[in-house]
């Protein structure tokens, strides 16, 4: 498939792949399903969740108006508790800091926390072709890392992933990054998640450094916020001597207290239960307890780019819950790999534009328009981030990004065909008796309600018939009805 | 230009020269109580605790350190940490043991902060009678003794009797993922059993 309309061919392309794959959409309609159930239950028994939505949404709005001060208000925090923080511009910076610090250490291998953040910089690609090796250790990274393969969702970046899968890239991958899986290992789900606890255990207790994100970082105190479920992250953050988080400049919130919104809202709206199992709070050294070399890399990467824009500045207050993803009927069917991003679904179609700017990638381009405009998505994210009206804002921005295209899309030629023939009455007279021509020959099929409809067409119309029918044009046009019936039969009042 | 002053031209240069209109943030979620009026929080906190399949047991606190050596049972090494405050029959105070060597403990036995109703969570900041980070985290199974004044109603109540400056770990039930097929699995990293004593007060 080309170039056609304006910006959409990687995503439609990857969709359809995607969609041919019955596995992957039994395995993500499963999914999708079980999380929207759970989180439904959940979010039920708040009573004032509406009023959370909306008073996180301003803590970060009013957050993002001062976002330079608070910056520096972490930064006087964080040192003052003994971290050293670094500042990033973008992914190749951030990860030639991370990648020093392992370095100056002589390591050649760290542990990491599940993050996104890392997962945007390509950090453990970075860090690889410097000798480093960085070995995941959230449960679904870790099946994603071993098999070699690309995330697919925020939360659960191996979801498209069956158990039978899992137990075969287990058997033929862990022995060459470590312990290896026990040879009669079964696929159920608490036989794999033990596999991976041997195997990780030997890395976690060996590890001199780890690397991890944050959910949270809170000005005022200096704290960082790491909320997971398995327990790895609070491996990372406890066992290993150094400990590297690299934070988005946008996770920052002013106070200790607004944590009292966010962590109500996110396990909720994430993996749809009332609390996650562990979440690690830290405010730099504590002597005898824990890491006792911290560093914090704030990271911009297109996050400058986004608060630029005055609607768009909205993103920057996701908080990677996913529950978008979970309720979009898009990502349902496709799965994530096919908005080629580590964001995917409906935040990843306005994140990815916002960071990084269209114009200039057709992937980027491409993902507004991964999206029926449904809105399901506003309605679950727990931070109140408008993203149907974002996704149409950025399809605007793509189209004005290629108006100075020297070769003009079929869709411009053909819109501007349209403008032709409907800015005239004799031309559009013209026209609409050459549909009424077409309309009159014996082709098609009946469609539900009685009109006929033309569901093959010779290129370029073939475009529009692949997937669909076009209802065959009416024999005659209103004008021409009109002027047949005479002008003065007409009832007027 | 400095990295850090790059980004914070940035910052500036997109907010631009003109104030905000400022934000408004009701904060009268805080005033709203998290268990409902006449509800009972311990009870509460208990049932929300079982229900992350971790086992709850409710004792006076006459009866606390029998309950805790039952709850321990006939495991080989115990470990406390300094200030618990009970009597443990056979545990070892930690003195600072590395990973390996918490590695080999059986179960841990400590305190913790306080307790929230709304999530069933306990919060650990790892003072006296608590322990540094490192042992509720290696050894398999947890047993953590809260008595019932320390529990709160909700996350509001818990952020606001915290103190950020300690580190802190809340823990709602055992280690679990998800992450297969969406399939809950208890106990993957962190202590795959945990066992809350409510010790009446």
């Amino acid at each position: 498939m080309g170039r056609t309309f304006v910006g959409m061919p990687p995503f439609p392309v990857a969709a359809q792949a995607a969609l041919a794959d019955t596995t992957l959409r039994r395995n993500l309609a499963h999914a999708t399903a079980t999380i929207r159930a759970k989180r439904a239950g959940v979010v039920a028994e708040v009573e004032d969740w509406e009023d959370l939505r909306v008073q996180a949404a301003a803590v970060k709005d009013a957050t993002l108006d001062h976002l330079g001060e608070h910056l520096l208000t972490l930064e006087a925090s964080l040192t003052a508790r003994g971290v050293r923080v670094h500042w990033a511009r973008d992914a190749a910076e951030a990860c030639r800091l991370v990648g020093d610090i392992a370095l100056g250490h002589g390591l050649e291998e760290v542990v990491k926390v599940k993050s996104m953040t890392t997962a945007e910089i390509g950090l453990n690609e970075a860090l690889a072709e410097r000798g480093v090796a960085a070995w995941e250790t959230d449960l679904a990274e870790l099946i994603v890392q071993l098999g070699e393969d690309l995330p697919s969702h925020i939360l659960v970046p191996a979801i498209h992933r069956g158990r039978a899968e899992i137990r075969e890239i287990f058997r033929a991958r862990m022995a060459a990054a470590g312990r290896p899986a026990p040879a009669d290992l079964s696929d159920e789900p608490a036989e794999l998640a033990a596999a991976a606890r041997l195997h990780l255990r030997e890395k976690f207790l060996r590890a001199r450094m780890a690397v991890s994100g944050a959910n949270f970082a809170v000005a005022e105190s200096g704290t960082l916020v790491v909320v997971e479920s398995e327990g790895n992250g609070r491996m990372c953050l406890t066992l290993p001597e150094v400990l590297v988080s690299v934070v988005g400049i946008e996770k920052v919130v002013p106070t200790w207290e607004d944590l009292d919104l966010f962590l109500r809202l996110l396990p909720r709206s994430s993996t749809g239960e009332r609390m996650n199992p562990y979440t690690s709070t830290w405010s730099g050294v504590t002597p005898g307890d824990g890491p006792q070399e911290v560093h914090v890399v704030l990271l911009d990467n297109g996050r400058t780019r986004a608060l630029a824009e005055r609607e768009g500045r909205q993103v920057l207050r996701c908080i990677r819950c996913s529950a978008c993803l979970n309720v979009c009927p898009v990502y349902e069917r496709v799965g994530g790999h096919a908005y080629g991003s580590v964001y995917p679904g409906p935040i990843g179609a306005i994140l990815n534009p916002l960071l990084h700017g269209v114009g200039s990638d057709p992937a980027t381009d491409a993902l507004p328009y991964a999206s029926t405009l449904c809105g399901a998505c506003a309605q679950v994210c727990p931070v109140g981030i408008d993203i149907p009206g974002l996704l149409v804002r950025e399809r605007v921005a793509v189209v004005d990004a290629h108006r100075r295209d020297p070769r003009p899309k079929a869709e411009a030629l053909a819109m501007r065909a349209g403008a032709w023939g409907l800015g005239d009455a004799r031309r559009m007279g013209l026209a609409e008796r050459a549909s009424g021509l077409v309309g009159r020959l014996p082709l098609g099929r009946r469609m539900p309600g009685g009109r006929r409809g033309l569901s093959w067409l010779p290129f370029p119309g073939s475009r529009w018939t692949g997937a669909r029918d076009l209802p065959a044009p009416p024999r005659e046009s209103f004008r021409q009805w009109w002027s047949r019936t005479g002008r003065d039969e007409g009832h007027r009042p | 230009m400095s990295a850090r002053e790059e980004v914070l031209a940035r910052v500036r240069a997109a907010l631009g020269g003109a104030d905000p209109s400022p934000v408004h943030v009701d904060r009268a979620y805080r005033a709203r109580r998290a268990v409902p009026e006449g509800a009972d929080a311990v009870a509460l906190f208990a049932e929300r605790v079982a229900d992350y399949r971790a086992s709850v047991t409710r004792c006076a606190a006459a009866d606390l350190e029998r309950t805790v050596a039952h709850a321990v049972g006939d495991a080989r090494r115990v470990l406390v940490p300094e200030g618990l405050g009970l009597e443990v029959p056979g545990a070892l105070e930690d003195t600072g043991l590395d990973a390996a060597a918490l590695d080999a403990v059986d179960v841990v036995v400590t305190r913790a902060a306080l307790g929230i109703a709304e999530t069933g969570t306990i919060v650990l900041t790892h003072g006296p009678g608590q322990g540094r980070r490192a042992i509720t985290l290696v050894p398999d199974h947890h047993v953590c003794v809260l008595e019932e004044h320390q529990v709160v109603p909700g996350v509001v109540d818990a952020v606001a009797a915290l103190d950020p400056a300690r580190p802190q770990t809340w823990v709602s039930g055992p280690s679990a993922t998800s992450d297969i097929e969406l399939d809950r699995v208890e106990g993957v990293h962190g202590p795959r059993r945990l066992h809350v004593l409510l010790v009446a007060t």
